[in-house]
């Protein structure tokens, strides 16, 4: 229980932790995840790095269609650019950190470039030419053979830092971990500059934030820029942990599962898409398990088991838009604002 | 020149079942100012829905009538149980539910019948009409008339009938509608049975093309979009010409280009459109034209 918690100066209504108990909280959570490895088994340090790639890439999604506004169906597109953009230079020779980094530059400027139509479409119209760009991406990616392999795919060389070679389950770990936790730092902090705050400004009202000085045009085509450079930095990543990517890693239900990270996680919150990101991605492992279980009295479970993944996605979906639309970060300021005050909460 | 007349058929057989779909669009976004992202597991439900009843002895006029009953049943508890609810929610949130739909249909669909593709009977014989020149399937044929008699029917019906006239009221303004006694509520449940049974209806026509049903169908809903965006999102007349002029184009951008760019250019080619209108024209050739200066 926390009381007396008065804010005196902007100063302190700008900080990113309320209090020193939120401090030291989040450094035993973050020395839990670094203890995570020594207890876990290799299926499950696969499953938390994947939770980390998709935190980076729900994040993505969420700076640009959370923060600003802009809705886009075309993640999946910017995630395989990412990647093969990854499998390309890693190739080559390229040391690791230089190839996620430029795997972020190249997504971020195709980002830009399928941004630009944002400058007169809003809304549902934005939707589609996002839907769009990622069907002309994914034509691209498939017929491109002599960089991206066409329909066979190709192979990604491990992830190296010198000589120091990053070729196992827990060594990969520790990267996708350092990169989340690096992004999201970086994101939490771009909300308390002009930047962040001018996005804000987009997605609450455009022609309120152009009276304001804010240029709409170009704060838009930075959203989709950062956007996509996060998407890309997560495709590289995915392409280290896959090392063999192919067109059919890139379907366009992967930028509906990413968007429904953000709608079950919370729009326009960074914690929310590590909440919906984890949400997402353990949700089949649970069900996964649940079937498993249940297998022996209900065997035709196991048989229907993609559609029942399918239709608990659907389903959980709708369910949180029509009864928690602010996502699970709200209902987790509210469980925090109920324990806040708790004898006396009314 | 027959290669190009045989793809231009193809392509307006094609185009007119594309132009239902696109209608089912139309009709939900003109009431609502919904996009409904499920409409092509609409089309994939009615599909399997005819098909199993005909596997179960069903005569195939009579099977059509239960799946358009069913689809009218569809579309009232769909708009009852998830889109009231949404009413006022952010477009994200409602592009969302309609996708999150999507895949709850898709996943009933997959439960109950699986993977395999389930074939139609036969419905026209094999034997093929000359039309001038060029040889054209009955079941071809068939679905063109079908296709056509249902979109004259449905510009009637928006043209003559009281509740054609009460919808187009209510796209034009829900608050002036409400207030000269149409119940905008009912209206927006009648929109999402039409859709429903107008895709349902192109499901099957889709299917006896076909020769059978499969989870592939549900991709036309998905390609009905260059077709609303180039016609129009809130216009009929713009569903009609730009299913044609899409399905048109996908054909002949297949025939032609596909041998000198290895495939897969028909799917992508209404994509590629699609930017460019919205680039230039985003309101369609015949979408009512909302000018917004930011």
């Amino acid at each position: 229980m926390r009381c007396g918690d008065f804010r005196t100066s902007y100063q302190s209504d700008m900080a990113v932790f309320d209090s020193d108990l939120s401090r030291w909280l989040l450094a035993a959570f973050f020395v839990a995840l670094l203890a995570f490895p020594s207890v876990a088994t290799s299926y499950w340090l696969d499953v938390a790095t994947r939770v980390g790639i998709a935190t980076i890439a729900a994040l993505g999604l969420n700076l640009l269609t959370g923060f600003t506004g802009q809705i886009s169906l075309g993640n999946a597109a910017f995630l395989s650019v990412g990647a093969y953009t990854t499998a390309w230079l890693s190739n080559k020779g390229v040391p690791f950190i230089a190839v996620m980094y430029l795997s972020g530059l190249v997504s971020a400027l195709v980002g830009m470039v399928f941004g630009i139509p944002s400058l007169r479409l809003k809304g549902l119209y934005l939707a589609i030419a996002t839907l769009a760009a990622h069907f002309i991406i994914a034509f691209v990616v498939t017929h491109w053979d002599a960089v991206t392999g066409g329909v066979n795919g190709t192979s990604v060389e491990p992830a190296r830092i010198g000589s120091f070679v990053f070729d196992s389950d827990l060594r990969l770990y520790y990267i996708v971990l350092a990169a989340a936790t690096f992004h999201l730092w970086f994101a939490k902090n771009l909300f308390r500059t002009r930047m962040g705050k001018a996005f804000i400004a987009v997605r609450d009202h455009d022609i309120s934030a152009e009276v304001m000085g804010v240029n709409v045009f170009k704060y838009k085509l930075y959203a989709f820029a950062i956007s996509s450079f996060f998407v890309g930095v997560a495709g590289s990543l995915l392409a280290y942990q896959a090392r063999i990517i192919s067109p059919e890693n890139f379907p366009l239900s992967v930028a509906i599962d990413q968007l429904g990270m953000i709608i079950i996680g919370g729009l326009g919150s960074v914690l929310g898409s590590i909440f919906g990101a984890a949400f997402i991605t353990l949700l089949p492992e649970l069900l996964r398990i649940g079937t498993s279980a249940l297998s022996g009295q209900l065997p035709t479970l196991v048989q229907i088991f993609a559609a029942l993944k399918l239709g608990v996605f659907g389903l959980t979906i709708v369910l949180f838009l029509i009864f928690e639309p602010d996502g699970m970060a709200a209902r987790w300021h509210r469980i925090k604002a109920y324990w806040k005050l708790y004898p006396f909460s009314y | 020149m027959e290669f190009f007349f045989q793809l231009a058929l193809n392509g307006v057989v094609v185009g007119s079942i594309y132009a239902l779909v696109a209608l089912g669009f139309v009709i939900i976004y003109k009431s609502s100012g919904v996009l409904n992202f499920a409409q092509g597991e609409f089309l994939l439900l009615g599909g399997y829905v005819f098909w199993a009843l005909v596997e179960n002895h069903a005569p195939w006029p009579y099977a059509a009538a239960l799946t358009i009953l069913f689809s009218i049943v569809l579309g009232l508890a769909l708009e009852r149980l998830i889109l009231r609810p949404m009413i006022g929610e952010p477009i994200i949130s409602v592009i969302m539910v309609t996708l999150g739909l999507s895949s709850v249909l898709r996943a009933i669909v997959l439960g109950i019948w699986g993977t395999d593709t389930r074939p139609y009977p036969e419905l026209f014989s094999s034997q093929p009409i000359m039309v001038g020149p060029v040889p054209i399937s009955q079941g071809y044929l068939f679905s063109m008339v079908i296709s056509a008699a249902l979109l004259l029917a449905f510009t009637l019906f928006f043209r003559y009938s009281r509740v054609g006239i009460a919808m187009r009221a209510t796209a034009f303004s829900q608050e002036v509608a409400q207030s000269m006694g149409i119940s905008v509520r009912s209206i927006f449940a009648i929109s999402w049975s039409i859709a429903a049974v107008v895709s349902a209806l192109g499901g099957i026509l889709l299917g006896a093309l076909r020769g059978g049903v499969d989870g592939s169908l549900s991709v036309l809903g998905l390609k009905a979009l260059p077709v609303v965006i180039l016609g129009g999102l809130d216009s009929i007349a713009g569903a009609i010409v730009g299913g044609l002029v899409i399905g048109i184009l996908e054909n002949l951008s297949g025939g032609y280009l596909d041998p000198l760019m290895g495939g897969g250019v028909k799917e992508v080619a209404p994509f590629v459109v699609l930017v460019l209108i919205l680039m230039v024209k985003p309101y369609g050739l015949f979408g009512k034209i909302k000018i917004e200066r930011v």
